[in-house]
C-alpha cells in the first residue's frame, strides 16, 4: 500500500505541474518565482525609497525652505519612510528574500527551501506591509519619528494612526522575516546534498545562515517593543511614558537590542556574496576559509552585545558607556579579518575584473572607510560630540547602505545570467558602476565634515554656514538616483537583449553548484541529488 | 620627543587629510564659535573638554587614515600585480596561519592604543568635580527652558528667532530672544530634563550633547574659557520643529555675569505670567517660527 502512495505521488511530481498565469506566481511555492517577486519588490521599493530621498536632499540643497515650505512634519515623515523602506524593502528583501531565496537551495543541492509554502507567506507579507507604510504617508499628519520610532514622539507624540499604521506593517514585515529565516535555518541544517558537510558550504550560504539566527533572535525582541508602543498608544499602558512609572529609554534598549543585529542582517549577506564573488574571478578557493565563518559568526554574537553604542547621550552610567565602548571596538577584529582575507583570496590569483568583481571593490572601499569611521564612533567620548550628526548619517550610508547596496548590485551581476539566462550590457553595466560610485561618495562624504562641524541629523532647514557641503551632498545623490535609472535600463536590456549564457559562464572559479545547471535553471532544479567529494 | 614625533605624524596627516578629506581640527586661527562655510572639522574648542575631544580625534585620525591607505594600497596593488595578464596561472594557496595571526592581533594592539585615552576621555567628561554653579535646561516642544537655581530660581524661556526678525550679525536658526548667560572658567554643572519628548542639548564648541528625558535628570558640565556666544541645536528628532530649538549659551566675564543676574531676576520677574505659558502662546500664534 505504501509503495503504491508512494508511486501515485511520484507520478503526480513527474509532469512538474507548473502553474502559469496569476497562479503562478500568487500561490508559488517555488524558490525561484519566490526570490524573483523578492526582487521585484526590492527593485520597485528601493525606487520608492530612493525617490524619497531625492525629495528631500532637493529640500536640502540650499539654506531655507526649499519647496515644503512651512510642513516641516513632511520633511521628518520622508526622512523615516526613506529609512524604514530602505532597511526593511529594499536591502533585506533582495538579499535574504531574493538572492537568499534563489540561491541556497541551489548552491547547498536542494530541491527547493525546506517549508515552500511558509516561503510563499514570508514574501506576501510583505505586501500588506508596504501597503500600511506607504499608505502611512498621506493619513493625517504622517509617521515623522524616525525609522528609530523612539518613544514618547512615537506616542504622545504622534496621535493620528500613521504612526499605528507603520507599526502594525513592521510587525507583518517582522513576522515575514521571522517565517523566512526559520525556513532557512531549517534548509541549510537538513537538506544539504550528501557530503556537504557545514565546514564545505559556499560561504554565502553561511551567511545566510548567521544572518537567519540574528532575525530569529532580534526581531521577537522588537516585536515586544512595537507591540508595547502599540498599547501605549491605544491601550493606555504606559511602558515608556515617564509621568506614569514608564521609562521611554527601555524603549531604546529593545529597539537597538533588535537594530544593531539588524545592521548586521543588511551586510552579512553581502560578505558571503563578496567571497563567493573574489574567489571567482581569482580563480582561487577562499583564503582562510575557517576564519571567515567564524569570522562572521562571532560578528553575529557580538552584534548582540553592542546595542547601546547607539545610545551614548542618553544618560547612561559611565561605566556601562565604558563597557559598550570595549565590546564595539572587538567587532573591528573579525571585521578586519574579512576584509584582509578578501584581499589574500586574490593575492596569487589570476583576477579577471569582470562587472561583479568591480562592484565588491567598490565595496571594500566603501566599507573599509565606513568601518574606520565606525571605530571613531565607537568611542563613547569622541561620539559625545559626532551622536546624532551628519557624521553618523555619512558613517552608516558607507557601511550598511552603500557596502549593502553595492554587495546587492554585485550579486545580480553575478547571478543574473544564471537567473535569466541572459548576460547583462558590459558597457551600460560598468557606467551603471561608475555613475553610482562617484555619485555616493559626492553624496555622503562630505556628510562627515558637516556632522564634524555640528550640524545636526533630521532637520528641514540648516545654519547657512552648512550651505556649502549640503549642495554638494545634493549634486551628488542627483548623481546617484540617474546610477539607480541606469540600472532599471540594464535590467530592461538584460531582458529584452542581452546574449544567451551557458550553465557556467565565469569558467572554473565558479565551482558552487548553481553552475552545474542550466542558466536559467529548470522550474524544479537538481533532478538528481548531487554529491560532493 | 613624543610630542614632536606626534606633532610630525600630525603634520604628515594633515597632508594627506587634505585629500582624502578626514577631520581637520581647523587650521585657521578664527574664533569660530558656530560652524564656518565648508567648514572640514570641528569647532574651536571652548572648554577643556572640547579640547580633549579634538586631542583625541587629532589621535585617532593619523591610525584610522593609514588604515584606510595601508588596507586600499594593498588591494589595488594585489589588483594590479595578480590581474590575470600579470599572473596568469592562480596559486591554491588558502592557509597561512603567521599572517591570519598577525591580521587579528595587530588590530587589537591598535585598538587598545585607541582605548586607553578614550576611557580616560570618557570618565573626564562625564561629570563635572566641584561644580560652582548649575543651571538646568528644561527641553519643550520646541523650545528650551532654563533655570539657575543659585540665583533664587531664575528662570526663562529660550525661543528661536524667526528668520523675519533676524538682526545683522546674527545667525539663522540660531539665534534665541534669551541666551544662556553664563561666567568664564566657572566650572557649570547642566541638568537636563524633558517635559513631553525627547530633546538632546548640544553645544558643538564645548563638546557636549547629553538627551533631555522625560523623567528623568541627566547631568552633564562645561567649563567656557573664552567669553563669546555659542550655538547648538537640538540634536534629537522631537517633531516638526527640531530644527527650530536652537541654544546659544553667551560666556561673559564674572562681573558682567553678577550685573546681567540682576537684571534678569527684574526682567523675567516681570514677565508675571508663567515663563512657560508665554512661549506656548508664542507657538500657538504661529507666527514665531517659520
Amino acid at each position: 500500500m505504501n509503495d503504491q502512495t508512494h508511486e501515485s505521488a511520484v507520478a503526480g511530481h513527474d509532469d512538474h505541474h507548473t502553474p502559469t498565469g496569476w497562479r503562478r506566481w500568487l500561490y508559488s511555492t517555488n524558490h525561484k518565482d519566490i526570490g524573483t517577486m523578492y526582487l521585484v519588490f526590492a527593485i520597485v521599493m528601493g525606487m520608492v525609497g530612493g525617490v524619497l530621498s531625492l525629495m528631500f536632499r532637493l529640500e536640502l540643497q540650499a539654506p531655507g525652505m526649499q519647496y515644503f515650505g512651512d510642513n516641516y512634519q513632511f520633511f521628518n515623515v520622508l526622512i523615516s519612510a526613506h529609512g524604514l523602506i530602505m532597511v526593511f524593502f529594499m536591502v533585506m528583501p533582495a538579499f535574504i528574500g531574493g538572492f537568499g531565496n534563489w540561491m541556497v537551495p541551489l548552491m547547498i543541492g536542494a530541491p527547493d527551501m525546506a517549508f515552500p509554502r511558509m516561503n510563499n507567506i514570508s514574501f506576501w507579507l510583505l505586501i500588506p506591509a508596504a501597503v500600511l507604510w506607504i499608505g502611512s504617508l498621506f493619513v493625517g499628519e504622517g509617521p515623522g519619528i524616525g525609522w528609530t520610532a523612539y518613544a514618547p514622539l512615537s506616542t504622545s507624540g504622534h496621535p493620528g494612526p500613521a504612526v499605528d499604521m507603520i507599526i502594525l506593517g513592521l510587525h507583518l514585515a517582522g513576522a515575514s522575516s521571522i517565517l523566512g529565516a526559520i525556513n532557512f535555518i531549517t534548509t541549510i541544517f537538513n537538506m544539504r546534498a550528501p557530503g556537504m558537510t557545514l565546514h564545505k558550504m559556499p560561504l554565502f550560504v553561511w551567511s545566510m545562515l548567521v544572518t537567519a539566527f540574528l532575525l530569529l533572535l532580534s526581531l521577537p525582541v522588537l516585536a515586544g517593543a512595537i507591540t508595547m508602543l502599540l498599547t501605549d498608544r491605544n491601550f493606555g499602558t504606559a511602558f515608556f511614558d515617564a509621568t506614569q512609572g514608564g521609562d521611554p529609554v527601555l524603549f531604546q534598549h529593545l529597539f537597538w537590542f533588535f537594530g544593531h543585529p539588524e545592521v548586521y542582517v543588511l551586510i552579512l549577506p553581502g560578505f558571503g556574496v563578496a567571497s563567493q564573488i573574489i574567489s571567482t574571478f581569482a580563480r582561487k578557493p577562499v583564503f582562510g576559509y575557517l576564519g571567515m565563518v567564524y569570522a562572521m559568526i562571532s560578528i553575529g554574537v557580538i552584534g548582540f552585545i553592542v546595542w547601546a553604542h547607539h545610545m551614548y547621550t542618553v544618560g547612561m552610567d559611565v561605566d556601562i558607556r565604558a563597557y559598550f565602548v570595549g565590546a564595539t571596538m572587538v567587532i573591528a577584529v573579525p571585521t578586519g579579518i574579512k576584509i584582509f582575507s578578501w584581499i589574500a583570496t586574490m593575492w596569487g590569483g589570476s583576477i579577471r575584473l569582470e562587472i561583479p568583481l568591480i562592484w565588491v571593490i567598490g565595496f571594500i572601499v566603501l566599507f573599509t572607510f565606513g568601518g574606520v569611521t565606525g571605530v571613531l564612533l565607537s568611542n563613547a567620548g569622541i561620539d559625545m560630540a559626532l551622536h546624532d550628526t551628519y557624521y553618523v548619517v555619512g558613517h552608516f550610508h558607507y557601511t550598511m547602505s552603500m557596502g549593502a547596496l553595492f554587495l546587492i548590485f554585485a550579486s545580480f551581476y553575478y547571478w543574473i545570467g544564471k537567473m535569466s539566462g541572459r548576460q547583462y550590457p558590459e558597457g551600460l553595466a560598468k557606467l551603471h558602476f561608475w555613475v553610482t560610485f562617484i555619485g555616493v561618495n559626492i553624496t555622503f562624504f562630505p556628510m562627515h565634515f558637516l556632522g564634524a562641524a555640528g550640524m545636526p541629523r533630521r532637520i528641514p532647514d540648516y545654519p547657512d554656514a552648512f550651505a556649502g557641503w549640503n549642495m554638494v551632498a545634493s549634486v551628488g545623490s542627483y548623481i546617484s538616483f540617474a546610477g539607480a535609472l541606469l540600472f532599471l535600463i540594464v535590467v530592461w536590456k538584460t531582458f529584452t537583449s542581452g546574449a544567451k549564457v551557458g550553465n557556467n559562464q565565469w569558467g572554473e572559479g565558479a565551482n558552487t553548484l548553481e553552475w552545474t545547471l542550466t542558466s536559467p535553471p529548470p522550474f524544479h532544479s537538481h533532478a538528481e541529488i548531487p554529491r560532493i567529494k | 620627543m613624543t610630542l614632536s614625533k606626534w606633532s610630525r605624524v600630525k603634520s604628515v596627516w594633515l597632508a594627506v587629510a587634505a585629500t582624502a578629506g578626514s577631520l581637520t581640527t581647523g587650521g585657521v586661527a578664527v574664533m569660530a564659535q558656530q560652524a564656518e562655510p565648508w567648514q572640514t572639522g570641528f569647532q574651536k574648542a571652548a572648554t577643556p573638554v572640547m579640547r580633549d575631544v579634538i586631542a583625541f580625534n587629532d589621535l585617532i585620525h593619523p591610525i584610522i587614515t593609514g588604515i584606510l591607505i595601508f588596507v586600499l594600497a594593498l588591494l589595488f596593488y594585489t589588483l594590479y600585480r595578480f590581474s590575470e595578464k600579470r599572473n596568469p596561472e592562480p596559486t591554491k594557496t588558502t592557509h597561512n596561519t603567521l599572517v591570519e595571526v598577525i591580521w587579528t592581533a595587530l588590530p587589537i594592539m591598535i585598538l587598545i592604543v585607541i582605548a586607553i585615552p578614550s576611557f580616560k576621555l570618557l570618565y573626564f567628561q562625564d561629570r563635572a568635580v566641584d561644580p560652582e554653579m548649575t543651571i538646568k535646561a528644561i527641553g519643550n516642544q520646541w523650545y528650551w527652558t532654563y533655570e539657575y537655581p543659585d540665583y533664587d530660581g531664575l528662570t526663562f524661556d529660550a525661543v528661536m528667532i524667526a528668520d523675519e526678525d533676524i538682526e545683522e550679525g546674527q545667525f539663522r536658526l540660531l539665534e534665541t530672544d534669551n541666551r544662556v548667560v553664563v561666567p568664564v572658567d566657572t566650572t557649570i554643572q547642566v541638568l537636563l530634563t524633558a517635559s513631553d519628548v525627547l530633546h538632546s542639548w548640544t553645544v558643538p564648541a564645548f563638546g557636549i550633547k547629553v538627551d533631555a528625558v522625560p523623567g528623568r535628570l541627566n547631568e552633564t558640565w562645561f567649563k567656557a574659557e573664552r567669553e563669546g556666544v555659542y550655538y547648538g541645536q537640538c540634536s534629537e528628532l522631537c517633531g516638526a520643529y527640531h530644527g527650530f530649538m536652537p541654544i546659544t549659551v553667551e560666556v561673559v566675564s564674572k562681573a558682567a555675569f553678577a550685573s546681567w543676574v540682576v537684571k534678569a531676576k527684574e526682567e523675567f520677574a516681570l514677565n508675571g505670567a508663567p515663563p512657560t505659558t508665554v512661549a506656548l502662546a508664542k507657538m500657538a500664534s504661529g507666527k514665531e517660527l517659520k
